[in-house]
């Protein structure tokens, strides 16, 4: 049991909020990327089917956005509130890093995101195209930054400490390109391309368990399981970089997530067990020899260092890394089979009409984001005790605040993001629920008979 | 109090530009929440339509300036976010809290199924924008009393910000918000909506010139630094003309929301807002955290000040072209038969 104190407190503050918070941006991001394609597929090939899908997407689209952007406000300010210190002593470093963000990333967001959802009428196609590529371009350019700072807080560099220990920038480029960010910005973009590759193929293969002639809802699930059979097997190699990476700068978190307590040569892979952290074990383990080692050593017998290494106070917690590590992996695996499974039932041209692959398909409509919050909390939790990872540590970075003020601010948080987010997300699925139809409106469609229309006349003339 | 501008300048410089994004905030995302507010006023549901969709394409622009606020303090003054933040807990967190409810209101109030369902909402954004907007004048009340920070961290209590003086602050910034909204709306709509709301203007605008009077008063008395420099020689050189503008730029207001202009009033209450936020500059220069951490106490090493200067530079003229566009795209009366504009 956690100790109700300001400190755990604060620190469910921080896991509930950016919990909530990274499953909009993921979706934003995914989604954004993916509208641009359908617009210029339009635009090129002047199908209908590729406008319809476009505003069909732009309004669970729009609704993820606005989401994630109140609720990154409250982590903008959350690292003053509750971790004043780390503010204090990191900020000189990864505060010009946020603030890049907000000026090369939000604004531009925020500038086109309107012409986006509204402008169609206003603009013309082409420039609307455009300011959906700069949205677009937008929440990759947000992704690099924020991930720049995370990767940072794991493995710091580029850097001085003060006399008072506040860490000081010494080298840009060092800091920005740290030694994880090259692989930790890759995973997580194509963990949302991956997360909405299978929200898109949820969708479409719920629509096609209805209408199996659908041509929108074909489309959609076509270019999902082609996402899913490019996207799943190649985040499976970048997770292997990815974890080949943290074994050289944070070799404690690949033991927490390998679930290794004692070092050792030619150490086998733990498929299931139940860490048992007061003796210092994994139990009823289940593993298969040697691939382990042979995974992140790519050796038969190459040497793995155990939690034993570490002092208890300086190891992360381990079953929760342990748990997550598996539950990514697990769920990146079955993404990578229905991928495959698709390209199968393409060739056998049997794609649309396979009730199972679609019930499958349905069923893992969450796993991307699923996976994207397991791998979140396999690297935040396997940074632990730390916040900059070896420098300063999470128990000292805390505000000044009492726990009943972090109590009432956490119970406030948890109400109103279950209802407010809760019901955003339950109007997401509804619209999702809905089949794309011919001549799919855009996002504001309560409003008196339009002067001009959504869709530019010559373009539809085309069809 | 001397400054040496050849080391001093970056902190300065960053000062400024903090300053301008929050002038930014306050004055883009003050008109539309203070349309958020007007809900109360105006009931009817294509009114109420017709209002959001003067907004709808630019609040998320508009409350940007609020993450570059908050951002940007982290990045070149941390000192001013790590004490500020902890200070003003509660109202940081009533605000995001205000925020949020009126953030998804923009679409959820368009997508609910119901009559009771769109009310909900209604109320939500009605609600959100009016306790952002009061917790963003209780924080800025809370600044200007002062701050108690010992060794680089906040030292008070949690309800030290909550006073006489705040809760004024509160109120007046919810009332300038509502001119603010009132008059975007005079500009953005027409027939009876805008009647109403040249109306609602006139109301709001008067109160808030009192509530103005009232705080203007009060706030030299907060810390003898502040009457030194509002009552003395050369302060008042400077100081004087701050209020003569205001009742100027209130009697042009006037003149234009009696005469029908569209939109004068609203320039106008731009202007007091940005005259207002100047008084506050001259009251707590060179402080950032009164009473006692300055501008350049607060300031982030060189290093990092320098680096995301060459970055503004390049990038807050872009910024500001590009949503000069977006405004512009949207330009134009908003009545039932546009969508969205």
């Amino acid at each position: 049991m956690p100790e109700f104190d300001a400190f755990h407190l604060a620190r469910m503050q921080f896991a509930f909020t950016v919990m909530v918070h990274i499953i909009f941006p993921a979706l934003s991001i995914g989604l954004a990327s993916y509208l641009a394609v359908l617009e210029g597929l339009w635009l090129v090939t002047k199908r209908r089917v590729f406008l319809d899908l476009f505003q069909y997407w732009l309004k669970p689209f729009s609704l993820a956005f606005g989401m994630g952007v109140v609720s990154g406000l409250v982590m903008a300010y959350q690292f003053g509130t509750n971790w004043a210190v780390f503010a204090d002593k990191a900020g000189p470093v990864i505060g010009p890093l946020m603030g890049y963000e907000v000026l090369t990333a939000f604004f531009l967001e925020a500038g086109f995101l309107g012409v986006m959802l509204f402008g169609m009428s206003k603009v013309g196609p082409k420039l609307h195209f455009l300011a959906t590529c700069i949205v677009a371009a937008g929440t990759l350019v947000s992704a690099f930054w924020i991930l720049s700072v995370n990767s940072w807080m794991q493995t710091p560099a580029g850097y001085s400490i003060a006399a008072d220990g506040r860490m000081m920038p010494e080298h840009w480029l060092s800091v920005i390109f740290n030694p994880s960010f090259f692989v930790r910005f890759p995973h997580m973009v194509l963990a949302c391309y991956l997360a909405v590759a299978f929200v898109v193929g949820g969708t479409g293969a719920f629509q096609l368990l209805r209408d199996d002639r659908n041509q929108a809802s074909r489309m959609m699930f076509s270019m999902a399981m082609w996402m899913a059979a490019i996207v799943a097997p190649a985040q499976i190699l970048m997770g292997d970089a990815h974890g080949l990476n943290t074994l050289l700068w944070q070799p404690a978190k690949i033991a927490a997530m390998e679930g290794h307590y004692d070092s050792g040569a030619g150490k086998g892979l733990i498929l299931f067990g139940i860490p048992n952290e007061a003796q210092e074990r994994i139990d009823y383990e289940i593993q298969i020899p040697h691939l382990s080692a042979l995974i992140l050593t790519h050796e038969w017998n190459g040497m793995l260092r155990g939690l034993k290494e570490w002092a208890p106070q300086d190891r992360p917690p381990v079953a929760i890394v342990f748990w997550s590590f598996r539950i990514m992996v697990g769920l990146g695996s079955l993404m990578a089979l229905i991928g495959l499974t698709s390209l199968w039932l393409r060739w056998k041209r049997r794609l649309y009409q396979t009730r199972l692959m679609l019930w499958a398909t349905l069923a893992m409509g969450p796993a991307g984001i699923i996976a994207v919050l397991a791998g979140w909390v396999t690297t935040e939790v396997g940074r632990q005790p730390y916040t900059v990872y070896g420098v300063l540590r999470t128990a000292q970075s805390l505000s000044p605040i009492g726990a009943p003020g972090v109590a009432i601010s956490l119970l406030a948080f948890v109400v109103v993001y279950l209802s407010v987010f809760g019901a955003g997300v339950l109007l997401m699925l509804r619209l999702m629920a809905k089949a794309p139809i011919s001549g799919e409106p855009g996002p504001t469609p309560h409003l008196p008979a339009r002067a001009a229309g959504i869709t530019p006349g010559p373009a539809m003339a085309a069809e | 109090m001397s400054i040496d501008l050849a080391t001093q300048w970056l902190p300065l410089v960053w000062a400024g530009l903090i300053a301008f994004a929050v002038l930014a905030y306050v004055v883009l995302d003050g008109f539309d929440l203070g349309v958020g507010m007007l809900f109360l006023l105006e009931r009817d549901d294509t009114d109420r339509d017709i209002m959001v969709n003067t907004i709808a394409p630019v609040w998320d622009g508009n409350e940007t300036w609020l993450v570059l606020g908050g951002g940007g303090l982290l990045a070149v003054f941390p000192l001013a976010y790590a004490t500020i933040l902890p200070a003003l807990y509660p109202t940081i967190i009533a605000m995001l809290l205000g925020l949020i409810f009126r953030g998804v209101a923009f679409e959820f109030r368009f997508r609910a199924l119901t009559r009771r369902g769109r009310r909900w909402w209604d109320v939500s954004f009605a609600a959100g924008s009016a306790i952002a907007a009061l917790s963003q004048g209780l924080a800025l009340g809370g600044l200007l009393q002062g701050i108690k920070v010992v060794d680089r961290a906040y030292a008070g209590g949690w309800w030290d910000w909550l006073t006489p003086f705040t809760l004024l602050c509160g109120v007046a910034l919810m009332i300038g918000y509502q001119l603010l909204g009132a008059t975007w709306l005079v500009w953005r709509t027409e027939g009876a909506l805008q009647t109403r709301c040249r109306a609602h203007a006139r109301r709001f605008g008067i109160a808030t010139l009192a509530l103005i009077g009232v705080v203007s008063l009060w706030t030299p008395f907060l810390d003898p630094r502040f009457l030194a420099r509002w009552f003395g020689w050369p302060g008042i050189a400077l100081t004087s003309p701050v209020p003569i503008l205001v009742l100027l730029l209130a009697w042009r207001g006037w003149r234009g929301l009696t005469r029908g202009a569209d939109v004068a009033p609203f320039l106008c209450a731009l202007g007091v807002f940005a005259l207002c936020f100047a008084g506050l500059g001259i009251s707590m220069f060179p402080l950032m955290v009164p009473p006692s951490i300055t501008i350049f106490d607060a300031a982030a090493p060189y290093e990092s000040q320098i680096f995301l200067l060459v970055g503004a530079a390049v990038l807050v003229p872009i910024i500001l072209a590009y949503t000069i566009y977006a405004y512009w795209v949207f330009r134009g009366k908003v009545t039932a038969r546009t969508h969205a504009h």
